[in-house]
């Protein structure tokens, strides 16, 4: 499979970590979208926000794959729609390619729509289930009038197996394929129209975890062989560990601490960084044993329980209070102060910029007053959890760490 | 993955499939099938049969009626080889024929309101679904208006004002213009439900992944509704407008029973239960015919539109 002489794109950036050279890509500025809350008899008014995403900034280059990390209701797919300019911003700028496309219509957003495209979370709500599998691959050509030479059904019987399906299932309908397969076909169809940036939003967290290690290989051999930038979005950092040079790390409508792979995965240092890590400490194993991505599941908050099956050497856990405070009002200062252990009353009145701090390497940005070491090795257990704080429970756990 | 036969069905295939092996569906569809047959063949049979609608035999040969009471002099109506199902009292017009073409008058009425309200649930729900915000909430109040409405009571109310609206009321009304006024009135007050209905699956289907995937391709508002929403709304039309045609021929019927429908000498299903009842003391056997006719009618016809909604298994239709 090579690349269309006609688009004469090449791999730009094929692996290997530090900022990428070059112009990026797509762009984004202080980007807010507040979802309005209406209420009110009888006539509706806006009664508060849902503040999903608060002024993000990133830059995505060509053939880069950025990873978007946070738990869930942080605004990640938010992000990942706005990008896409599914929705349409509150605030901030979004620039591909140097054209301003913020608040750009349908019309004016035409010639981009072929070069951005997006995988789904939801295999089963991402396909038409009245369409048969050509029609889904082929609707985005059609839409966008494009015909390839040999005609649509060739290509789309090319992309299937492209995407590692068989070229006789054209004719098939959704109900008929597995989730993995669906997943395939969302990715072939994203692929239809040769785009140079795809924005994955959670495209394998709905799979068996067997499965999951399949797409992501496929989605790897994808960029590596034909160049497309990604923005990958995950829920926690094991997935993106393999696929992503570059990683932000969202809290709460925020992105919170930013680095290529080797400063978010061997030199955290914002406390929440720190966290999600502690969950997921076999991450370096992920994909190495291919199938073996069993603790991708497990999330951080469940991670003691998840290692505590086979104890990890070295790295003390964290298991962070509560819950995630609501995007509605959130707190003041630093976002995350609720939930930091170490929160000081400099965190509450004033927030954190995303900014350079000593001991970061080129590129990694951390939004924390009192950042952690740049390590992820750690003496003691830290357990802000009052469930498991003081008895024998936090007792046991704290020797093993 | 699935088992070799079911390879390639589309998901339309499948309850297609599902609906033939249910045996009272398929029966029920006969029987409705039949009622179109015997609406849109109704001059073959009347050839056939060698009699027709208007024709007064009674009159005509003054053996067939009592010259005092006006009943048919031979038992249970008068029902014999020659006249089926009997003739009817005073006039005595063929009780078969009366009925064959009464179905034919209901019919046509209840399918054009149908096919009327059908595309108009369809493009009022579709509309309040997908544009939502202002546009929703004013059609949603429309239709709650409407709902709020007692039909039967504003079908009556309803149908002098439309029939003065074409004719002033010192001339005699043409027929054709009472089929239309009926239709009209029928149609004012019967395209809600789907509407409402539609609406609310717009609504969901909107939020589907495979809405925004099509966008993030570029696809016109226009090429969404047609090509994503529609085709995943096709049972529940399907389903609503099975239970929508008994609903406006029972309807018909009575307004045509209460005498503001289709009138003398048309021939009409419903205005045959308003004779029925004048004769029922003497003569009941008028009245049985028309009577067992829409029973069956509204039966079959409820027990489709079951059968239709069974047919679509989750399975697919997800
Ligand atoms: N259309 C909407 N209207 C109102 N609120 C919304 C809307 N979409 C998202 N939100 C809210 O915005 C916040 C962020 O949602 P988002 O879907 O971006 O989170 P996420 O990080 O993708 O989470 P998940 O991992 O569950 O997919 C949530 O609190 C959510 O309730
Ligand atoms: S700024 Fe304060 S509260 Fe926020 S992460 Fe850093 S230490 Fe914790
Ligand atoms: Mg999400």
């Amino acid at each position: 499979m090579t690349r269309d002489a006609a688009t004469g794109r090449t791999v730009e950036q094929s692996a290997g970590n530090g900022p990428p050279p070059g112009e990026p890509l797509l762009v984004a500025e202080r980007l807010t979208k507040h979802f309005p809350i209406m209420g009110g008899f009888p006539f509706q008014r806006k009664v508060g926000a849902v503040q999903a995403v608060d002024g993000i900034d990133l830059a995505v280059h060509a053939g880069e794959s950025f990873g978007l990390v946070g738990e869930s209701g942080c605004g990640k797919s938010t992000t990942g729609r706005l990008l896409t300019r599914l929705l349409e911003p509150t605030a901030g700028r979004i620039s591909y390619r140097g054209q301003d496309i913020t608040h750009a219509d349908r019309k004016a957003l035409a010639p981009i729509r072929s070069e951005i495209q997006m995988i789904f979370q939801d295999p089963y709500s991402s396909l038409n289930p009245r369409q048969t599998v050509g029609a889904i691959i082929s609707g985005p050509m059609e839409i966008n009038r494009i015909r390839p030479p040999g005609g649509r059904e060739a290509r789309v019987r090319e992309l299937l197996e492209t995407v590692g399906l068989s070229p006789e299932h054209y004719n098939r309908f959704p109900h008929e394929f597995s989730g993995g397969q669906r997943q395939r076909i969302g990715v072939a169809r994203a692929l239809a129209l040769d785009p140079r940036l795809i924005v994955a939003d959670e495209p394998v967290s709905a799979l068996d975890v067997s499965i999951q290690a399949q797409v992501i290989n496929l989605l790897q051999r994808l960029r590596a062989e034909l160049g497309i930038a990604f923005v990958f979005i995950a829920h926690d950092l094991a997935v993106v560990r393999h696929f992503s040079q570059r990683v932000a790390v969202m809290y709460l409508g925020k992105i919170v601490e930013v680095g290529d792979r080797e400063s978010i995965y061997v030199r955290p240092r914002h406390p929440y960084t720190h966290a999600l890590l502690s969950a997921v400490p076999d991450a370096t194993e992920f994909l190495a044993e291919g199938a073996g991505a069993s603790h991708v599941d497990a999330g951080y908050a469940g991670a003691g329980e998840g290692a505590g099956g086979g104890p990890a050497p070295g790295p003390g856990r964290i298991r962070l209070a509560g819950d995630v405070p609501s995007p509605i009002r959130p707190p003041s200062g630093c976002r995350f102060r609720t939930r930091c252990w170490k929160a000081r009353d400099r965190c509450a009145s004033e927030e954190p910029p995303l900014a350079p701090i000593p001991g970061n390497g080129p590129g990694h940005l951390t939004a924390c007053h009192f950042p952690e070491d740049p390590t992820t090795a750690r003496g003691e257990a830290v357990i802000l959890d009052p469930a498991l704080r003081g008895g024998g429970v936090a007792k046991a756990h704290g020797v093993e760490g | 993955m699935v088992a070799g036969e079911l390879v390639g069905r589309s998901p339309r295939q499948l309850m297609w499939r599902r609906f033939r092996r249910d045996r009272a569906g398929v029966v029920a569809a006969l029987v409705v099938l039949f009622f179109f047959a015997v609406a849109l063949l109704a001059p073959v049979i009347s050839w056939l049969y060698g009699k027709d609608a208007y024709t007064t035999y009674g009159l005509d040969r003054p053996e067939l009626l009592d010259p005092v009471s006006g009943y048919p002099m031979k038992p249970n109506g008068g029902i014999d080889g020659e006249f089926w199902f009997g003739i009817e009292p005073k006039l005595g017009r063929d009780v078969l024929m009366q009925l064959v073409y009464g179905i034919r008058t209901s019919l046509l009425i209840g399918l054009a309101a149908t096919v009327l309200s059908t595309i108009t649930g369809i493009v009022i729900g579709v509309a309040a679904g997908y544009l939502g915000g202002r546009t929703d909430y004013f059609l949603g109040r429309l239709i709650d208006l409407l709902l709020s409405f007692p039909q039967q009571l504003f079908f009556v109310a309803f149908m002098p004002v439309v029939t003065a609206l074409f004719v002033s009321p010192e001339k005699e009304t043409p027929t054709y213009l009472r089929v239309t006024a009926l239709v009209l009135v029928l149609w004012l007050l019967g395209w809600m439900q789907l509407a409402r209905l539609l609406r609310g699956q717009v609504l969901s289907l909107r939020e589907r992944e495979f809405i925004e995937a099509a966008r993030v391709t570029g696809a016109s508002p226009w090429r969404i509704i047609r090509r994503e929403l529609l085709p995943n709304l096709g049972t529940p039309i399907l389903v609503q407008s099975t239970l929508m045609l008994p609903m406006f021929v029972t309807a018909e019927a009575g307004l045509s029973f209460l005498g503001v429908g289709v009138v003398e000498p048309t021939p009409d299903w419903g205005r045959m239960f308003a004779k029925g009842a004048e004769f029922y003391e003497g003569d009941i056997t008028y009245m049985f015919f028309p009577g067992v006719a829409m029973v069956v009618f509204v039966v079959a016809f409820n027990l489709l539109g079951d059968s239709v909604r069974d047919a679509m298994d989750p399975k697919t239709t997800r």
